[in-house]
């Protein structure tokens, strides 16, 4: 038995849930004379909804195949070795519950090491070997790829990436290493790094193709016919292979450098994944394998005994997984169709809801407001919306009919809502206002239609309450902007049943959002976080500590934008109601500040002007500011926001705003941008202790987007 | 277009001029045995067409898919993978632009035959410049008889007997007709069959005009798991002798005369062929591999439905003006011995004549039901080729209840007949 044997051995009963992918070898003759020809599949024994993986018992029997083949090929029986998969599946990379389980450091050497030692060999054996990317390939799939003498890419292929810096990782079995040696380092950055950083950006089989990581494409109908006649080809040496030089100059450094530059502006230097692959990518320069390999073991082994990791691999889990099946949905069986929807008002962001339902749903989609004057500007903005997304070829003009005769608008509600079975109010925000709204559509709407409200602070319940009948409403809560960003707060009010929750989270999938159910409580999730979060940076500026200092204070937990950045995207006003709602909620933690206010009333749209090209505190705004004397460092700022952040989360907790810390991490991701690396932020506050500090408990039990005791 | 100047003149106003008919080039898959040890038993049968219509535009890069103005494909059982009008989805499935249009076509083991003489027809009359014809049967997926309801007139009304339904037993029936085709000519016919056949291989006859096909197996019956591909027919076995197949089972009849070695089997395939008209195909400079003569069908009483051939040759003759000794090459399909036998000995022809199944035929390749006729074809295009003397060929098969068809060839290479 081979040292790598043992190696695998050990890492796969450290992993025995593991769903095993088995290495089938398999042997024929090519065409044109070629001579006999070993195949090799990857392939778990499920269907294609259940991807291929690596995890040690599977690298243990892909080892033993090729132990198979390389003893063929010394013997001179074969003259050549092709790896492929299951239909629609290469192999999407190694199995990440196995990596969850890890607990030592040695352990996540071994599973690097093992990979690297099982690849390696692809690329020496006695015979050429050929990768044949017949369906989704990613991370260590790719790799397995990359150690073959060629490789060939279909034209159907949907998903193709190393994702691993994406996630907290590098591609640590070879993939660092082999890929700038084979596509030069501006283009392995691009795939490594650029791709994997913008929210894991997959490339298609004619992008793989093109950055000349396969050496032949082919369509997917007949691509492993195609690949092995070309194989034939290559073997006979009818085709010869010819890769682009690359250039081992300056141009490698100034790639690594474009790669550093793309990581600071996606994580600030926050997480540790996307610069320890730019360092072997760097030291790839020499053409050294060996070393370069060496450097993706330890860097793998570092990183998976890292906390950045085990957050990217929860965060990963709860958008794939659990804003799927969201915690506390009643059972989906209950839901009413809807085949008709309401919108009362013809605002920016009831215009903008009613294209989405429009677009989503394929149903009617009736606006209404106070004057013909609103609609007509509604609905022309829909229209000019439809329009251009007709225009950039995202929908053809058969659907841009369909969508614009299907959103309409009408000044009377009983003739517009009068069939609809769902009506969504965005109104202003405010209760009165909302009450009255509701009431009137009530009195038109048939008996089920479901009354859902965007507002983003009120009290659904409140606001149902003086219906006849309040357990139709439920509160729904989009954040801006409503076509990117995916979260969708749904709240039930003290009444709402469990019908109309149903159909709000079946509306909610139709329109591929992410829910999350929320208890009615001031602010909901999201913005009662940020709003504590801003809230706090808000106190320390008052207090007296410089605006800089207080910006510069969480610029090391990675978020999205800086706090006053963030403020200026919402608008100072909505910032301030919002922080108005809450300090009337629970004045003992929320206080408006009176420099936010002065910011509002003086009408400024934020706090900096950007005439340098940089943010820079707008002198006007720093005229308003009236600040004390207790001037607090970076770190003390820090600390305190976070203990504020801390000790809100917990509080939500308490009162039950979600069902668990989960839900909090899911919205931060979804709703607010927060990083995959923070885990949300309840992974990295029971990390760093603040946690412990704020509320005497951590949020997660350890091994749950961390390192397993 | 000269005027016309009576108008109770019953004559079209759209002059006409029928167009020759050339079969530009033909295809077909490796053919498998039914069955879950066979090598397609995991394998669709939507796309072994599939990849025959692609591998026909591949051989032939002159040809702007565009310009295809119908895809007819055969199966006889048009259910699942062989249903869904698979002359349209194959066509879109293969990438041909969604203008091309497609349809099915069944007249069971003369399907694709009949998508060829369809085409044809429409080629002819001006409709269509260039056709995509072929046919595929998986016997493995789709057993013969797969969902047939007979109206029970057929035996109530003895419409026919019950062996019609059963192709075996109606081989058994023409064995009957004539006593003097004997099991020993039938197994030696067979035997010659499969001689012929590897011959064609080791001469590298068949491979060129075989489509590879990429197959999976997760079942560890028919071997080694995972992919793999085939590029040569499953059935095959050389090597058979007299003495093999003396003692082989005669499955319809105790006693009887058909054995699984004097008959094709159960089998999956499928091909394709590029018929055009002739000025079309020159233009583009497409090949001309074989001219339409004529073509006839015609139908016998289904308990002996071998017999198939011998009427339809003569009606096909007949319409050429043509006779059997103007016949140089013959594609006789194999379903049963005995069938090719009783057309040999209608026509006086030694049943080991080198005129007929110069490559061998179904007996040795299998018969894929829907899929055959165009295996006919190619190879006869083939031998053309390979012989200018001969100007003119024919290709002719046997179908169940009662059928039989008669494609017949010229030879574009023609040379006079000098030898």
């Amino acid at each position: 038995m081979s040292t790598t044997a043992e190696l695998l051995k050990g890492a796969a009963e450290l992993f025995p849930d593991e769903v095993v992918t088995q290495a089938h070898v398999r042997h024929f003759d090519l065409p044109f004379g070629a001579g006999r020809f070993a195949l090799i599949t990857l392939d778990n024994g499920l269907d294609h909804t259940k991807p291929t993986t690596f995890g040690p018992q599977s690298l243990a029997n892909l080892n033993a195949a090729i132990d198979q083949v390389e003893k063929e090929a010394a013997e001179g029986s074969i003259t050549g070795i092709g790896l492929t998969g299951k239909p629609f599946i290469f192999a999407v990379g190694a199995d990440l519950k196995g990596v969850e389980l890890l607990k030592k450091h040695e352990d996540a050497l071994a599973i690097g090491k093992g990979g690297h030692d099982v690849f390696k060999r692809l690329s020496s054996l006695a015979v050429p070997t050929f990768a044949y990317y017949n369906g989704a390939a990613m991370g260590g799939g790719v790799e397995a790829g990359l150690h073959c003498t060629y490789r060939t890419v279909s034209r159907a292929i949907p998903a193709f990436s190393l994702p691993e810096v994406f996630l907290g990782l590098v591609p640590g079995w070879g993939g660092c290493t082999l890929l700038p040696n084979l596509i030069g380092a501006d283009r392995a950055v691009s795939v490594i790094i650029e791709n994997s950083l913008n929210q894991n950006r997959q490339l298609k089989g004619k992008q793989v193709f093109e950055l000349g990581i396969a050496d032949a494409i082919f369509d997917g109908a007949d691509f492993l016919e195609q690949s092995l006649l070309w194989t034939a080809r290559v073997l006979k040496g009818d085709v010869q292979v010819d890769r682009a030089e690359i250039d081992r100059g300056e141009a490698w450094d100034q790639a690594v450098e474009r790669g550093r530059f793309i990581a600071d502006s996606k994580v600030h230097g926050a997480a540790p994944a996307a610069y320890r692959a730019l360092e072997i990518i760097s030291a790839a320069k020499n053409g050294d394998l060996r070393q370069g390999f060496d450097a993706e073991d330890q860097a793998l082994a570092d990183l998976i005994m890292g906390e950045e990791l085990r957050s990217g691999i929860y965060s990963f889990n709860l958008v794939q997984k659990r804003a799927k099946r969201p915690a506390g949905a009643p059972d989906r069986s209950l839901a009413r169709p809807v085949t008709k929807v309401g919108v009362v008002g013809a605002g920016l962001m009831a215009s903008q809801l009613a294209l989405l339902f429009a677009r989503r749903l394929e149903v009617q989609v009736v606006l209404t407001d106070i004057d013909q004057e609103r609609i007509d500007k509604g609905v022309g903005y829909v229209h000019g919306e439809i329009d251009k997304l007709l225009a950039k070829g995202r929908i053809g003009n058969d659907k841009a009919n369909r969508l614009k005769a299907a959103v309409t608008g009408s000044l009377d509600k009983a003739a517009g809502f009068g069939d609809a079975d769902f009506v969504i109010e965005a109104v202003f925000e405010e209760m009165g206002v909302k009450q009255q709204v509701f009431a009137e559509v009530e009195a038109v709407v048939p008996a089920h239609t479901i009354l859902a409200t965007n507002t983003s602070s009120l009290s659904v319940s409140e606001m149902a309450s003086k219906l006849k009948h309040p357990e139709r409403v439920v509160g729904f809560h989009f954040f801006n902007p409503v076509a990117i960003l995916p979260l969708l707060e749904i709240v039930r009010g003290e009444k709402t049943d469990d019908a109309s929750l149903a159909t709000a989270f079946a509306v909610a999938k139709k329109l591929k959002k992410s829910a999350v159910l929320v208890k009615d409580a001031p602010a909901f999730v999201v913005n009662r976080i940020l709003t504590r979060f801003m809230g706090e940076i808000q106190n320390v500026i008052d207090e007296g500590t410089p605006v800089a200092v207080a910006e510069k204070a969480v610029e090391p937990l990675g978020l999205p934008m800086s706090p006053l950045v963030l403020l200026e995207l919402v608008g100072p006003a909505i910032g301030l109601h919002v922080s108005e709602t809450l300090a009337g909620a629970f004045p003992d933690r929320f206080k408006v500040s009176p420099n936010l206010a002065a910011v509002v009333k003086a009408g400024k749209r934020g706090f900096y002007v950007y005439d340098s090209g940089k943010p820079e505190l707008d002198p006007e705004v720093a005229a308003l500011l009236v600040q004390g004397d207790s001037v607090l460092t970076e770190e003390q700022v820090r600390a305190r926001v976070l203990e504020a952040v801390a000790q809100e989360i917990g509080l939500m907790l308490d009162e039950g705003v979600v069902a668990e810390a989960q839900d909090i991490d899911l919205c931060l991701i979804t709703g607010a941008g927060w990083p995959f690396h923070l885990g949300g932020i309840t992974p990295y506050l029971d990390r760093v202790g603040i946690a412990e500090k704020a509320n005497g408990k951590r949020f997660l039990p350890v091994g749950v987007a961390s390192v397993p005791a | 277009m000269p005027a016309r100047s009576d108008p109770a003149q019953e004559e079209s106003q759209v002059p006409r001029t029928a167009r020759d008919v050339v079969f530009v080039d033909g295809v077909r898959t490796p053919f498998g045995k039914a069955g879950p040890k066979g090598i397609y038993h995991e394998t669709r049968a939507d796309d072994l067409v599939i990849k025959c219509i692609r591998e026909l535009l591949r051989r032939n890069p002159n040809l702007d898919a565009a310009k295809i103005d119908e895809v007819a494909i055969a199966a006889t059982t048009q259910i699942g993978d062989q249903g869904l009008t698979l002359g349209r989805t194959a066509g879109m499935l293969a990438g041909l632009p969604q203008t091309v249009p497609g349809m099915s076509i069944d007249r069971m083991c003369a399907g694709a035959m009949t998508a060829v003489t369809t085409v044809a027809g429409g080629v002819a009359f001006g409709a269509y410049d260039i056709a995509l014809a072929g046919g595929v049967e998986h016997m493995g997926r789709h057993p013969m008889g797969e969902g047939v309801d007979p109206n029970p007139r057929f035996l109530s009304e003895r419409l026919v007997d019950d062996s019609a339904l059963v192709m075996g037993m109606t081989a058994e029936n023409l064995h009957d007709r004539y006593p003097q085709l004997t099991k020993e000519r039938a197994d030696a016919y067979a035997v010659r069959s499969q001689e012929k056949a590897a011959k064609a291989y080791a001469d590298g006859k068949i491979q060129a005009d075989l489509v590879p096909i990429s197959v999976r197996r997760t079942t560890p019956e028919g071997g080694e798991l995972g992919w793999g591909l085939v590029t040569a027919d499953e059935p095959m076995r050389p090597g058979t002798t007299m003495e093999g197949l003396a003692n082989l089972k005669t499955p319809f009849r105790p006693h009887g005369r058909v054995t699984p070695g004097n008959a094709s089997g159960l089998n999956d395939g499928a091909t394709a062929s590029l018929i055009a008209a002739e000025d079309v195909a020159r233009e583009l400079g497409l090949p001309v591999r074989m001219r339409l003569v004529s073509y006839a069908f015609v139908g016998v009483e289904p308990e002996v439905m071998g017999y198939g051939p011998i009427p339809a040759t003569e009606k096909a003759l007949a319409k050429a003006g043509l006779t059997i000794d103007d016949i140089g090459l013959f594609e006789l399909n194999e379903a049963y011995a005995v069938q090719v036998l009783a057309l040999l000995d209608h026509y006086g022809i030694a049943d080991d004549d080198p005129r007929v199944n110069q490559y061998g035929g179904a007996i040795a390749f299998g018969h894929p039901l829907a899929s055959s006729g165009v295996r006919l074809m190619t190879q006869l295009a083939r031998q053309f080729e390979e012989q200018p003397h001969v100007r003119y060929g024919l290709t002719s098969m046997c179908v169940g209840l009662g059928m039989g068809g008669t494609v017949i060839w010229e030879n574009p290479h023609f040379d006079g007949g000098n030898k």
